[in-house]
């Protein structure tokens, strides 16, 4: 990869994401946003293994290979994470995931 | 397996000694389980069928011994425990002492069965009665047959659960429960006695069979043997009503009339006399353990015989003269008599069963009253149970010729023979009094007027199947005694000591006028005591009422008991109690408090841990966030070297 972009600068796209989207799990409510913040995570995650594959792939490409695992996890983690936010809002009809708290110990 | 080894070829019926045991086996199985239903009063004819197999049987080993050179055949079933060197077989030891015990057993089992089938008859527990006597006679053919003692053990404690169970048989009231209980828990203290002779006993010799424990009884010092023995003789006293133990088996009177024949007169109470006699060759090692027998026997038999001259209750008297005849047997052992201890014990088998179903065959005609101050004048009305009685009872005041004269007379002389004046002369006065308390059962039972008329016209002979008994026992109990004539030389003296080590006394041979004048002194004694008796009661000369009376103080102490009971309810079942709830109070307050305040500081602990399930989803991705930078910043800091492992 010479004279292409430097993988320091992949790996600083990838933490930036990373952080923006753990930020957002942290401190949005709305539940829905939630999810959209950790597909930015995983997307984060997945940039590095890309970044990384590319510039080691004369040794290993496997790296790839894991992104689309990753896709497949995150399509069905949307899935479920959708369906239980859908359902939890036909019980109560709050989004706020600050709201639901019948778990409190 | 079936391997018989001994000093020669087993006898044929000796090859088959597990059949003696296996019948009554049998029969309280079939009984015990099919009896309620199907059975009925069949029972009774199987378990007496069964009874009778084992006792033709044990006629035959019998003379099987007889014919061998008597030092004992081992066979073995099998082996129940083999840990290295040590083992246990399940195998009998058939020589002369247990043969003997066999026909004791077998035979006088044999009579009380049978006699129980119209002493039983009206009882709505017949099937159950039926299935518990064989179990008893299984347990002691068990104990009898051992060739260990903790075989031994087995059948000791399978008798001791027959006679609670047998005692308590009328359970639906508090009495008979009572004394059950009362029987169990004493046997239960002479038993840890038992079971400490033989740890010690395992420890020392590291064998538990007789034969391999008598050959090395050398190789242990005095003071461990005499431990060893101290704990059997323990043993002994609770199971054979000897002081200190002995105020349960009167209690015990409350089972049903047979049961107190077969087992609390012929048979389980000999149980202690059998194992001293059996370990002889450990006390007479021990060395002074034997005059604590013989001292514990003797005053066993004068106290108790004091406490049978006021019992009311025809069944209490018999069972305080047994407690007294028991004494006599230890008496025996303690002066190095052993053999007079087993014919005594034969003699007594016969004529003292045959007093208790005596008094069995009285309280059926009376409809259940054992009181004698509401018989008498029975004699007519009963001729069979009274002249068989009368026999037994001679017997029991040891009148020449009978049984009981030349089996007790040997234990009194050898005790003076062997150097013990002061419990010959308790010997001989126990004898008058026991022709007295013996005299004034019969003739209050027999003699005299009727004092209770409505029972006395209701009195009828018993049925024959109760009779037949009484008069085959009536037999034994003339006849038995000549198995040891003439004195210190009879069949029985010659028969018994190649299994019973007698050391050294019966070497001598005393007088012939030595002999006569002890018999004579004896003789003397019981007639004496008859003669007050018969005075006493057949002509108010002195009246007992006005002796009564006139030894108010002794009759009362007498009466009850020596108070005896109190004392030790108030020593030792109080202080128990009081030892019972203070384990009861540790058990609530410190050891289920343990545990309950463990179990508190869980629940302390979980509702302080409560607090951080929040409820927040946010709080959750945070603390997983947390997690994740901090495993992070620990791989880091491995990475650059900051932290080193």
């Amino acid at each position: 990869m010479e004279g292409g972009v430097p993988l320091g600068a992949y790996i600083a796209v990838s933490a930036a994401l990373f952080f923006i989207g753990c930020a957002g799990v942290l401190m949005r409510r709305n539940a829905v946003v939630i999810l959209m913040c950790v597909e930015l995570m995983l997307n984060a995650a997945n940039l590095a293994l890309v970044a990384f594959s590319r510039r080691y792939g004369s040794v290993d490409e496997r790296g790839s290979v894991f992104v689309t695992f990753v896709f497949v996890v995150a399509a069905a983690e949307v899935a479920v994470g959708l369906a239980i936010v859908l359902s939890a809002y036909r019980t109560r009809p709050v989004v706020d995931v600050d709201e639901a708290r019948a778990m409190r110990g | 397996m079936n391997a018989a080894e001994g000093s020669q070829v087993a006898g044929e019926f000796i090859r088959l000694v597990w059949l003696v045991p296996a019948f009554p086996l049998a029969a309280f199985l079939i009984n015990g389980l099919f009896g309620k239903r199907w059975l009925g009063h069949a029972t009774g004819w199987i378990a007496s069928a069964a009874i009778g197999a084992s006792a033709l049987l044990s006629i035959g080993i019998f003379f099987d011994v007889l014919r061998s050179d008597g030092h004992g055949t081992t066979v073995t079933l099998y082996r129940w425990i083999g840990v290295g060197d040590f083992h246990v077989d399940i195998a009998a030891l058939v020589d002369p002492l247990s043969s003997v015990m066999l026909l004791v057993v077998t035979i006088v089992s044999f009579l009380v069965h049978v006699y129980s089938i119209g002493y039983m008859s009206h009882d709505h527990g017949f099937y159950r009665f039926f299935a518990w006597l064989p179990l008893f006679v299984f347990a002691m053919l068990i104990l009898v047959l051992a060739d260990n003692y903790l075989l031994m053990f087995v059948g000791w404690e399978g008798v001791g659960l027959c006679s609670y169970l047998l005692i308590g048989f009328w359970f639906e009231r508090p009495e008979p429960a009572y004394a059950a209980k009362k029987a169990f828990v004493m046997n239960r203290i002479g038993d840890w006695g038992f079971t400490i002779g033989m740890i010690v006993t395992f420890l020392v010799f590291g064998s538990l069979s007789f034969t391999e424990v008598f050959e090395h009884v050398d190789i242990a010092e005095q003071g461990v043997l005499s431990l060893i023995c101290i704990a059997f003789f323990l043993g002994a006293t609770g199971k054979s009503a000897q002081l200190p133990l002995y105020s349960w088996l009167p209690d015990a009177m409350e089972g049903p009339t047979p049961v107190s024949a077969l087992i609390h007169a012929a048979t389980m109470v000999t149980a202690g006399v059998y194992l001293v006699a059996r370990s002889t060759p450990l006390f007479e090692a021990a060395g002074s353990v034997l005059q604590i027998v013989a001292v514990v026997g003797a005053l066993t038999a004068i106290f108790a015989a004091t406490i049978a001259l006021v019992q009311t209750d025809i069944k209490r008297v018999m069972a305080y003269s047994t407690v007294s005849q028991l004494g006599y047997m230890f008496l025996a052992l303690g002066v190095g008599a052993p053999i007079a201890a087993i014919f005594h014990l034969a003699t007594h088998a016969f004529f003292k069963a045959l007093l208790f179903l005596g008094s069995g065959s009285v309280i059926h005609a009376m409809g259940g009253e054992q009181d004698m101050r509401k018989m008498g004048g029975l004699r007519a009305k009963l001729p069979i149970t009274y002249w068989t009685m009368l026999i037994a009872g001679a017997a029991l005041a040891a009148l020449p010729p009978l049984a009981g004269f030349w089996s007790k007379d040997e234990i009194v002389g050898a005790a003076f023979l062997n150097g013990y004046p002061l419990l010959w002369g308790v010997g001989v006065f126990t004898g008058g009094l026991t022709a007295f308390y013996v005299t004034r059962a019969l003739w209050l039972t027999f003699h005299g007027e009727p004092r209770d008329h409505h029972l006395y016209d209701h009195a009828h002979e018993s049925p024959r199947v109760m009779t037949v008994p009484l008069l085959v026992l009536a037999v034994g109990s003339v006849l038995a005694g000549f198995i040891g004539f003439p004195p210190e030389d009879g069949f029985i003296h010659r028969f018994l000591p190649p299994a019973i080590y007698v050391h050294g006394h019966e070497a001598h041979h005393p007088e012939l006028a030595v002999i006569a004048g002890l018999a004579a002194a004896s003789v003397f004694a019981g007639l004496v005591g008859i003669a007050i008796g018969l005075s006493m009661y057949a002509r108010r000369r002195p009246d007992p009422n006005a002796v009564r009376r006139a030894a108010g103080p002794v009759h009362r102490i007498l009466a009850n008991k020596y108070y005896v009971d109190e004392l030790l309810d108030r020593r030792f079942v109080d202080l128990s109690r009081a030892f019972a709830g203070a384990a009861w109070a540790f058990d609530a307050h410190i050891i289920d408090g343990i545990v309950n305040r463990i179990g508190w500081a869980f629940g302390l602990t979980g509702a302080g841990l409560r607090r951080l399930q929040t409820g927040i989803v946010g709080n959750y991705a945070l603390s997983i966030m947390a997690g994740v930078l901090a495993i992070l910043a620990l791989y880091g800091g491995y990475a650059i070297g900051i932290i080193r492992r």
